[in-house]
């Protein structure tokens, strides 16, 4: 159809979503609140009583990965919020009534996601080095970390146009992002796994955050990433593509029929 | 009526349902170039989903339609080159300006001047001032002038609105139908939806009436009220209407400006 406008619809509509981030600033903001009142909690409330047994230096150190974790998690929720007040005034109709790239609306808002949640990251990322987080990691290791934490955002963000796409209300196209926030909270995220009783430790262990943390935390370290990278990035594109498939289907099914 | 000329808008045996709802039972229709046709129901009658069907947003579950001699179901594309909808609400950007919104339907319709595009649509629309401020500032006749100033972008041989007036002050009415009889002039055609039976008589050139999900009666003014015995002559004291005595009292020209 109009795949010659895929690349400058994109574009232009994605200006369009990121002079949104710029006109409300404030979508970044609560975005980084709850992972640094978490970080300001655990490193000078909890931290000094937890041993993580790692050779990580500070706490703050052994706890930013899952902490950008969970920014990633409460920024994606402001995805499917655009994208359903998008669907709501209209003007989601409009575009797709208009000779233009029909899927470029969707990834205008996914491409607007990794903008908006790479700058919050990089916010938080700031806000621990001034709470003491310090590494020796290398250009290389940086890029490997944001390369993750890119895959991550990705993988949430077409997670996130599901109920953007599908929900009845605006609390139910943002809520669902509310279990993703706290998943870090049963992983290696804030503990050592091997401190939880059994069953708990089994659900830590085989859910996508611990390796991810784990392999974070060990580029941070200069450390081996082993197997854990392997996991981590199975565990990203495993979601980025069932999340994918199921928010097209959803997309076909608000464009087609109804 | 030159029933030679090609309609640029065609329904034939078109039907919808919604589950158990049969909203559309088998609609014709042939709307002229150039003309008015207005589409007259209460609500709930199946008008929005015969644009939305007309504007590709829905798919027919039988019949036929074609727009500019396009078939909405298997040339899309080329029928989304033809024409501009209009929707129920008005489609702005809330957070963007007036001119912004402009420019970005301007780049999607990828003209290669759009900045002088919209600096001349909101001179058109007595905009301009406004222009630069954000729209979740403007009144509702202010965002209904921009949501049809949006749709004239690319110069759309056809133009569908649905329910052009619904909620509008009647200044705010007059203005909009001064929009519709000027495009009408300059040769476009209106397919416009409506409750208001005065608004289907002041503006088109032919009314349709669905009813049920059929078109009960098709023909222009002058056609359909031959349907009703002959007029008897009665004496009765002209009353101003309340509409004529508001435009009186806050001073406005019933013309319309401009």
């Amino acid at each position: 159809m109009s795949a010659t406008h895929f690349l400058p619809d994109t574009t232009t509509l994605t200006g369009r979503s990121l002079r949104h981030i710029v006109r409300s600033p404030d979508t970044i903001i609560t975005t980084v609140l709850t992972p640094i009142a978490m970080m300001l909690l655990f490193v000078f409330v909890f931290g000094g009583a937890i041993d993580t047994g790692q050779d990580t230096g500070s706490y703050v150190n052994y706890l930013l990965p899952g902490i950008l974790l969970m920014t990633i998690a409460s920024g994606i929720a402001y995805t499917a919020y655009r994208l359903f007040t998008d669907l709501q005034s209209g003007i989601f109709e409009r575009f797709q009534s208009m000779p233009i790239a029909r899927s470029s609306v969707l990834w205008a808002h996914v491409l607007t996601s990794l903008v908006a949640n790479l700058v919050s990251l990089v916010v938080v990322i700031a806000v621990a080095f001034v709470m003491g987080f310090r590494t020796s990691a290398s250009v290389l290791d940086w890029l490997a970390v944001f390369g993750i934490l890119a895959l991550f955002t990705l993988a949430l963000t077409w997670l996130a146009v599901i109920p953007g796409l599908t929900a009845k209300t605006i609390d139910g196209a943002s809520g669902f992002s509310y279990p993703l926030i706290f998943l870090p909270f049963i992983s290696s995220a804030f503990v050592p796994t091997d401190s939880m009783p059994a069953p708990v430790q089994w659900f830590a262990e085989n859910q996508p955050v611990t390796p991810i943390v784990n392999s974070i935390r060990a580029l941070f370290a200069e450390q081996p990433v082993g197997n854990d990278l392997w996991v981590a990035l199975a565990w990203c594109v495993g979601i980025l593509v069932v999340a994918y498939v199921l928010a097209m289907a959803a997309y076909r099914r608000k464009i087609a029929s109804a | 009526m030159t029933p030679t000329a090609t309609p640029a808008i065609q329904l034939r045996g078109l039907e919808k349902s919604y589950g158990e709802l049969h909203v559309l039972r088998g609609v014709d229709l042939d709307v002229a170039p150039g003309s008015i046709f207005a589409l007259l129901g209460s609500n709930g009658a199946g008008k929005t989903t015969v644009l939305r069907i007309l504007a590709t947003l829905l798919r027919a579950d039988a019949g036929a339609a074609t727009v500019n001699g396009f078939d909405v179901a298997t040339q899309a594309a080329q029928v989304r080159e033809s024409f501009s909808l209009t929707g129920q609400f008005a489609a702005v950007d809330e957070l963007l300006s007036g001119r912004e919104n402009l420019v970005l339907v301007a780049k999607l319709r990828h003209l290669p001047a759009p900045g002088t595009v919209a600096d001349d649509l909101l001179a058109r629309f007595a905009l301009t001032e406004a222009g630069g401020r954000k729209v979740s500032t403007y009144s509702g006749g202010m965002r209904r002038r921009l949501d049809i100033a949006m749709s004239l972008i690319g110069d759309p041989s056809v133009i569908f609105l649905d329910e052009p007036t619904t909620g509008l002050d009647p200044q705010a009415r007059l203005e909009v139908w001064d929009t519709v009889k000027e495009l009408a002039g300059q040769g476009t055609t209106v397919l416009l939806t409506t409750q208001y039976l005065d608004e289907a008589e002041q503006l088109a050139d032919r009314i349709a009436i669905l009813h049920e999900g059929r078109i009960i009666a098709d023909g222009t003014l002058a056609e359909l009220k031959q349907l009703l015995p002959p007029a008897e002559v009665e004496y009765v004291e002209k009353q101003p209407t309340l509409e004529q005595i508001f435009l009186a009292v806050v001073g406005a020209d019933t013309k319309g400006p401009r």
